[in-house]
């Protein structure tokens, strides 16, 4: 699979309310190094929107974004 | 105008930019938000917390200053009466000792209604104040609180709460902060 991304460490956010999603996000991206991939799971739809605004702020990139039923999966790049 | 001249003109004129980007670079916003914790409603302290926390998460510093309705959010749950004078300790009985006793802006309804939302907020995972208070201490939000509201409510400082990075100030330190950040808000 040419589209398969490649990641490091995966977050299981399901259940968690805000800020609690980009609070942990902006911990475990600390925890990774450049370049590497962190997937995120979440539950709130809020993180839509705050997903990607918090990966403009903090230089981060999105790559990918996937609906999984009620959930929502991100690949997030570290730069 | 010979060469040498010219160049001296725009050493000069280098110089002077040089020294106005100084100028910009001292004066410009850090990343940083100051927020003033002016109610003690727990549904504003609740969306101060969620915005503090927030924006570390973004990359911010956050500084919180606490000041009048704000400051019994941090006090001890015992709270101590000793060495109060009658105003002091009607303050200290009459006001939510800590962040888990401050009740709801609207629809408290005697109590019951800031009871249902504790209860929604669990269900539905959203963390408490207290929780909130413990989460910005580990982010290392930092907080101040205004002496004057101390000294008028007759609070002593070994009312407040244990919290690693916590000042007492006045407006001055909140304006310098404010000063100095690029988001400024009042809570």
């Amino acid at each position: 699979m040419g589209d398969e991304i490649k990641t490091v460490k995966s977050l299981d956010l399901t259940g968690l309310a805000c800020p609690m999603p980009i609070v942990k996000v902006s911990k475990a991206i600390r925890e990774v190094n450049q370049g590497e991939v962190l997937e995120a799971l979440t539950s709130d739809s809020g993180a839509l929107a705050d997903f990607p605004a918090w990966a403009r702020t903090s230089g981060n990139e999105i790559l990918k974004t996937e609906a999984e039923g009620e959930n929502t999966r991100f690949f997030i790049k570290k730069n | 105008m010979d060469a040498e001249d010219k160049l001296k003109e725009l050493e000069k004129e280098i110089n002077a930019l040089k020294d106005t980007v100084v100028k910009f670079e001292k004066n410009a916003p850090e990343n940083k938000l100051a927020m003033v914790v002016f109610s003690g409603d727990l549904d504003k302290a609740l969306a101060a917390f969620i915005i503090a926390t927030g924006a570390v998460a973004m990359g911010m510093e956050v500084v919180m200053f606490f000041t009048f309705w704000g400051v019994p959010l941090l006090r001890k749950k015992e709270g101590t009466s000793k060495g109060k004078d009658f105003f002091g300790k009607m303050f200290g009985a009459m006001l939510p000792k800590g962040a888990s006793k401050a009740k709801l802006s609207k629809l408290d309804m005697g109590g019951m209604g800031t009871q249902m939302m504790k209860h929604l907020m669990k269900k539905k995972n959203v963390a408490s104040l207290d929780d909130m208070v413990s989460l910005a201490a580990e982010l290392e939000v930092k907080i101040y609180i205004c002496e004057m509201s101390m000294d008028l409510m007759g609070f002593s400082r070994s009312e407040i709460i244990d919290y690693p990075d916590l000042g007492f100030s006045g407006v001055a330190k909140f304006l310098e902060e404010a000063g100095t950040s690029k988001a400024q808000m009042f809570i």
